[in-house]
């Protein structure tokens, strides 16, 4: 296939193609990815997510810039890094507006750099249904490192923890009270805590509330987990505070996500994560294509028929779906 | 959701900072179906033709109130198709002289949409130049 030997070689005009083919699901964008899954799984993906307003793509920005000046000892060259930037759809038009680019101008004219704005296409976990896909192409084009910026994600966003090899999780002065830290949630799938706008009051404040709910989640998995309490955890996950604006504090985000890499190697957690992240996928991809062929399967009218029939309260969901099933079984 | 949806970036070249006009278009076009992707200001031609590239848009609209249009657009248009990106329509909206509307068409670009302009003017003029230039191969 041209266009897999274009994207290998490099040309950025093909791969910007192949992303979309993947975005929009055709045929031949799946076949492209086919062709390239053997080339997969060489780059460490970084997921940064947080609630709007954060401050994700500014760190983003940072970060990426701190990738390219910086080459890790044995290799020839910094990272070459690619951003999927991921901005919610209208739920009434479906359109969108991808503003991530407005604060990643620092990155235009390096071309070790690939950016990429995608919507969600309604999927509701602070990515799109395609996001893995993206992902993929760039891994096999060669970018060692992509950073995944997800949607503004407040507390159940959380398919990012299940894409990604390591999920910084950006929060700022602020936010909320230690209840709001230990609600189930975005919290959870942190490896790294970050503390973005740390020039604000109260940031101190912010990054003892989230220590502290971190010491109590340790316990409690503790008790759970028949561990002892003395024994330390494979990973602490380090609450760093950040001023993006400013460049503040990436040295230390550098290190800990290099750690943190080095740290799934080690411990053999990298291979646990990969197969979670296939599981995922996979587990995704089965979801779609049943309900496509489902609805698919339905006599044309069928589905509002039934639907009727809820609205006039003489079904009840759960009855109208047995009723629609049953269709496809007898088939 | 998997059908294809109109990509446009909407930029503003040069050193003007009045993006009002950029805004408003954008969001006519989000809720016309599009995906818009936004850069915000003082964009420079090469920056304006790397976005489009990577984000591999069908349409660039540039918003030009400085007067400087007839030195930012041919250099767009330029980098545009060295990078074989010749099948991106560009639109222009802002502060244009007649006299020059025509030169701009004359280079290539699709429309050029002045004060007043009707929104769904806007939204028209890119679907119908998009379903124009067809399938993509």
């Amino acid at each position: 296939m041209r266009l897999v030997e274009s994207v290998l070689a490099g040309d950025r005009l093909a791969l910007a193609r192949l992303l979309s083919m993947i975005e929009n699901q055709e045929e031949d964008g799946f076949k492209a990815l086919a062709a390239l899954y053997p080339r997969t799984g060489q780059a460490h993906i970084i997921g940064v997510t947080g609630a709007p307003g954060t401050g994700k793509s500014t760190l983003v920005n940072r970060l990426v810039k701190r990738l390219r000046s910086f080459t890790a000892a044995g290799e020839k060259d910094p990272s070459k890094v690619g951003v999927v930037a991921v901005d919610p759809s209208s739920p009434f038009s479906g359109g969108a507006i991808l503003g991530d680019r407005i604060r990643m101008r620092d990155l235009a004219g390096d071309p070790g750099v690939f950016v990429r704005s995608m919507a969600s296409r309604g999927a509701l976990g602070g990515l799109a249904n395609t996001t893995g896909g993206v992902v993929q192409a760039l891994d096999a084009a060669g970018f060692d490192v992509i950073l995944i910026e997800t949607v503004g994600a407040g507390q159940a966003e959380v398919d990012i923890a299940r894409t990604a090899h390591t999920t910084v999780v950006v929060t700022t002065p602020g936010m909320g009270d230690e209840v709001q830290a230990i609600k189930a949630g975005i919290l959870e799938i942190a490896d790294i805590l970050v503390v973005n706008k740390a020039d604000l009051p109260g940031a101190e404040n912010a990054m003892r509330g989230l220590q502290v709910m971190l010491e109590m989640g340790r316990h409690t998995n503790s008790n759970l987990g028949e561990q002892n309490l003395d024994v330390e955890p494979a990973w602490r996950v380090p609450v760093l505070a950040t001023v993006s604006t400013e460049g503040q504090g990436f040295d230390t985000l550098l290190d800990s996500i290099i750690q943190h890499r080095d740290y799934l190697h080690n411990s053999g957690e990298w291979d646990v994560r990969e197969r979670e992240r296939q599981r995922a996928a996979l587990d995704a991809l089965i979801h779609e294509r049943l309900r496509k062929r489902f609805l698919e399967s339905q006599p044309y009218g069928k589905f509002e028929e039934v639907l009727q029939k809820v609205v006039a309260r003489e079904l009840s969901p759960w009855q109208a779906v047995g009723e629609l099933l049953k269709e496809e079984d007898a088939e | 959701m998997t059908e294809k949806r109109i990509r446009v970036l909407i930029a503003k070249p040069g050193l003007d900072g009045h993006d009002r006009g950029a805004k408003v278009v954008a969001r006519a076009l989000r809720d016309a179906g599009m995906e818009v992707i936004y850069t915000g200001l003082r964009q420079t031609p090469e920056m304006i033709a790397e976005a489009a590239l990577q984000e591999d848009v069908d349409v660039v609209g540039l918003s030009i109130l400085s007067g400087a249009h007839m030195a930012l657009v041919p250099r767009v248009l330029d980098i545009l198709k060295g990078q074989d990106q010749d099948q991106v329509r560009v639109f222009i909206g802002g502060i244009i002289p007649d006299e020059d509307v025509e030169k701009l068409h004359a280079m290539g670009v699709a429309a050029v949409f002045g004060p007043g302009t009707r929104t769904q003017d806007i939204v028209e003029a890119i679907e119908n130049t998009v379903k124009a230039a067809g399938i993509r191969a």
